[in-house]
């Protein structure tokens, strides 16, 4: 299986397009509701000092995922 | 005449969106304003007259979304379909449109009667943000109105449109609701078609072609639910007939729509939603200057930076400490010696020797009881404004964003923070505030676990014992150990919880972190202000009440005078307070106390503080002052030095410690065991917290005890 391009692999400062929410996520309807769509941009601010969760700017305003909820959230390669 | 009428209104919007600001500012109940996601769970309501208008207002949860998600938005969702308002006032962050506005295209498909509030007006205009408020009305099929809900602007403006639309007179645009593109109103289309044709053909029950009783009834919304695969929905409409045909349809539905598309309906539609509001804000937004760089993220940079973040947290907490204890020292004072002057001149005034009984009542129920209640005031007052500090300006939920990775490790949640921290100033609201988090199992754990959180009520019995027998530094070392005590029993009964009974993963973690902002010091002051009010009343009756009962307990039933005749005055007084109920009492459970080094006062104390943790101290006052009674000199002084002395002179360092850690852990009080019972849904698991909190102090206590009498660990 080759490995889709997730919100993790995006390095603190950087940003990437969303593509679309994996169906296994669990949250995938709350993602869908705070902004996370196909085409948006999402911005990763940083992380936090533990290194889990990290934040990110979509539309405008500041969110913070875990990282396995990150992990759902895939981008364009 | 329409004079006088009253109209409700629901207050609707996102989190951190100022709903409750505005609800401030309209009914001028100054309520809790935090930047915390959620901080509203309930549903308060207010009044708010105007133009010879009731307004019956109702603040209604933070959500983003009508979906059936979390408890805010099934109450939300509830309350617009059951309730009616009459008018819904939708409260958007005019600096955040964009995700404002998708709950605005929920509203408009419930085709609620809608006001829409453009909040935060003055920072729109700072960033240079410009609406065009008329197309954004018409796009909404609602009056938009422009409003500051910290500085009180535009509410007239926002009721003036409420009356127009509540009365109908509102002339603007009827737009048809938003379409989801052909593929997906066809189905739509079928599926509501069914929902009509069942309903119809029934034979009683709802009349043909009558319109429908509520939104739930409403076939077109009904029909965008199911293929959003709206879980509340199905459940609703899993009690019908219509099911069994309604479902095939459904799932046929979704099917074709997932092969069209290649994304299952509920990611199209919130899409085609996302779409619309695009679409809309870009033709209703103009940027007019230049943004500058934020402020709000500058701050960020410094505070949730990955090597100042833990240092800048622990020095937060750290300085809120401080300003609750060694700030609050001074006024405790004042208050400790205006008490103790009341008490002297009750007892100067006194006709001598004449109802003695009441001025026993006066100065050692009343007196000693609520006065060793307020002299904590301070404290707690102290404590409130910290913690409304840190929600109003948005800390709060960095806290969460910066603890989350060990909250998740000890089996909770970031958001579990938030009440947890609540918990240090009353169990009671930590509780309520259990409510942010969605899922059952975090909730649950996070609430049983919540009163090892020292609260604020405690406190009054570690300043009570602290001082009498740990000096200097040690003081403060006790203290903080008893804090981390707590915390650590906290953490190994939640890791246990989630290991046993909650077993599963812990629920998502998806946190807005708002713009930091200044809190208004209105804001600020009204809020602790508030709390401490609701301490008060809570000092007031039920500890005031407690007090007598226990000041009854412990003088009634006096021993026969010719029993007492051969006793020496403090013989008397110790075999008065043995014969009374309350000496009974914890004579009865001694054998129980001993092992953790409590005598039969104590063990009488500890009776009283279920009532209220506080009691623990007038309880222990009270059982002293009595015991030690003499009518010749004056007794009624301060009483906290006394009690303090009497404590010293009694028992050991070691049992001061035990005491302070049995209050701790043992037994929630009667309020915590209340709202539990509430929160949880079942007296079961309050039962559960109850006696497995104090189980835990029993053990934990008595290990302490006889491990440090072992070791002669403060025992002289």
């Amino acid at each position: 299986m080759t490995h889709e391009k997730n919100l993790n692999d995006l390095a603190p400062g950087t940003e990437g397009i969303i593509l679309r929410i994996r169906n296994t996520s669990p949250i995938k309807k709350r993602l869908l509701e705070m902004g996370l769509i196909k085409g948006e941009t999402i911005h990763k601010v940083k992380l936090a000092p533990l290194a889990d969760p990290a934040e990110y700017i979509v539309k405008g305003y500041h969110v913070s995922l875990r990282r396995e909820e990150a992990r759902d959230v895939l981008l364009e390669p | 005449m329409e004079k006088h009428k009253t109209f409700t209104v629901a207050l609707c919007g996102n989190p951190n969106s100022g709903k409750t600001t505005l609800f401030n500012s309209l009914t001028g109940s100054h309520q809790r304003v935090g930047n915390y996601g959620g901080v509203t769970v309930e549903t308060k309501e207010g009044i708010c007259r105007y133009n010879n208008y009731r307004f019956r207002i109702v603040d209604l949860p933070g959500t983003y979304s009508l979906s059936a998600y979390s408890i805010e938005e099934i109450v939300t969702r509830d309350y617009l379909l059951h309730e009616k308002p009459d008018v819904v006032i939708n409260v958007t962050d005019g600096t955040n449109l964009e995700r404002n506005l998708y709950l605005t295209v929920q509203l408009r498909e419930l085709a609620v009667p809608m006001v829409i509030a453009l909040n935060m007006a003055d920072e729109m205009d700072k960033r240079g943000l410009q609406v065009n408020l008329e197309v954004l009305s018409q796009d909404f099929g609602a009056p938009v109105v422009p409003t500051v809900g910290t500085r009180d602007l535009g509410m007239k403006e926002l009721l003036d449109k409420v009356i127009e639309v509540g009365t109908g007179r509102w002339s603007g645009h009827d737009n048809p609701p938003i379409r989801y593109g052909d593929a997906i109103e066809t189905e739509l289309q079928k599926i509501s078609q069914m929902i009509e044709d069942s309903r119809n053909s029934l034979p009683n029950g709802q009349a043909a072609g009558a319109k429908p009783a509520t939104l739930i009834d409403s076939p077109k919304w009904l029909a965008i639910k199911l293929l959003e695969n709206d879980q509340n929905i199905v459940q609703h409409l899993q009690q019908t007939h219509l099911w069994d045909s309604l479902s095939e349809q459904v799932q046929y539905s979704q099917k074709y729509l997932n092969s069209l598309f290649g994304e299952d309906p509920e990611t199209i539609i919130a899409e085609q939603r996302y779409g619309f509001v695009r679409g809309v804000c870009r033709s209703v937004i103009r940027l007019t200057a230049e943004v500058r760089a934020n402020y709000s993220d500058k701050i960020d940079l410094i505070l949730t930076n990955r090597l100042l973040g833990l240092p800048i947290f622990a020095v937060m907490m750290y300085l809120t400490f401080w300003l609750v204890f060694t700030v609050g020292e001074y006024p405790m004072g004042w208050i400790e010696s205006g008490i103790g002057h009341l008490a002297a001149r009750l007892n100067e005034v006194w006709p001598a020797g004449q109802w003695q009984t009441l001025q026993s009542l006066l100065t050692d129920g009343v007196i000693a009881g609520v006065g060793g209640v307020i002299v904590f005031l301070p404290n707690i007052m102290l404590l409130f404004l910290a913690l409304a500090m840190l929600e109003d300006t948005g800390y709060m939920a960095r806290a969460a964003f910066i603890m989350d990775r060990m909250m998740k490790w000890v089996g909770l949640h970031g958001k579990s923070f938030i009440p947890m921290l609540t918990g240090f100033g009353c169990s009671v609201p930590g509780i309520l505030g259990t409510r942010v988090l969605d899922n059952q199992r975090d909730r649950l754990t996070t609430m049983l676990v919540l009163p090892l959180m020292s609260c604020g009520a405690r406190l009054t019995i570690y300043m009570l014992i602290i001082p009498a027998f740990f000096s200097g530094p040690r003081a403060a070392l006790v203290m903080y150990a008893i804090y981390i005590i707590g915390i650590l029993v906290a953490v190994l009964c939640a890791r246990l919880l989630r290991s046993t009974l909650f077993q599963g993963e812990t629920s998502p973690f998806v946190l807005e972190l708002p713009p930091y902002r200044i809190p208004t010091f209105k804001a600020v002051v009204l809020h602790m202000w508030q709390r401490s009010w609701a301490y008060l009343q809570k000092a007031g009756t039920i500890i005031l009440l407690m007090s007598i009962l226990m000041w009854a307990l412990t003088s009634f039933p006096k021993p026969s005078a010719d029993k007492l005749a051969s006793l020496t005055s403090r013989q008397t007084a110790e075999y008065q307070l043995q014969h009374s109920f309350a000496g009974r009492i914890g004579r009865t459970i001694e054998p129980v106390l001993k092992p953790m080094g409590f005598d039969w006062k104590i063990g009488t104390a500890l009776i009283g503080a279920f009532a209220a943790k506080e009691l623990f101290v007038s309880q222990m006052g009270i059982v002293y002052s009595l015991a030690e009674e003499n009518p010749d000199t004056d007794q009624a002084q301060d009483t906290t030095e006394p009690l303090r002395r009497q404590l010293k002179a009694n028992y050991s360092p070691l049992t001061g410690f035990c005491i302070m850690l049995f209050c701790l852990i043992a037994t929630p009080c009667m309020a915590t065991v209340a709202v539990t019972r509430r929160e949880s849904g079942k007296w079961s698991w309050a039962m559960f917290q109850f006696w497995g909190l104090t189980l835990i102090a029993w053990i934990l206590t008595t290990l302490v005890f006889q491990l440090g009498s072992l070791l002669r660990l403060g025992t002289s």
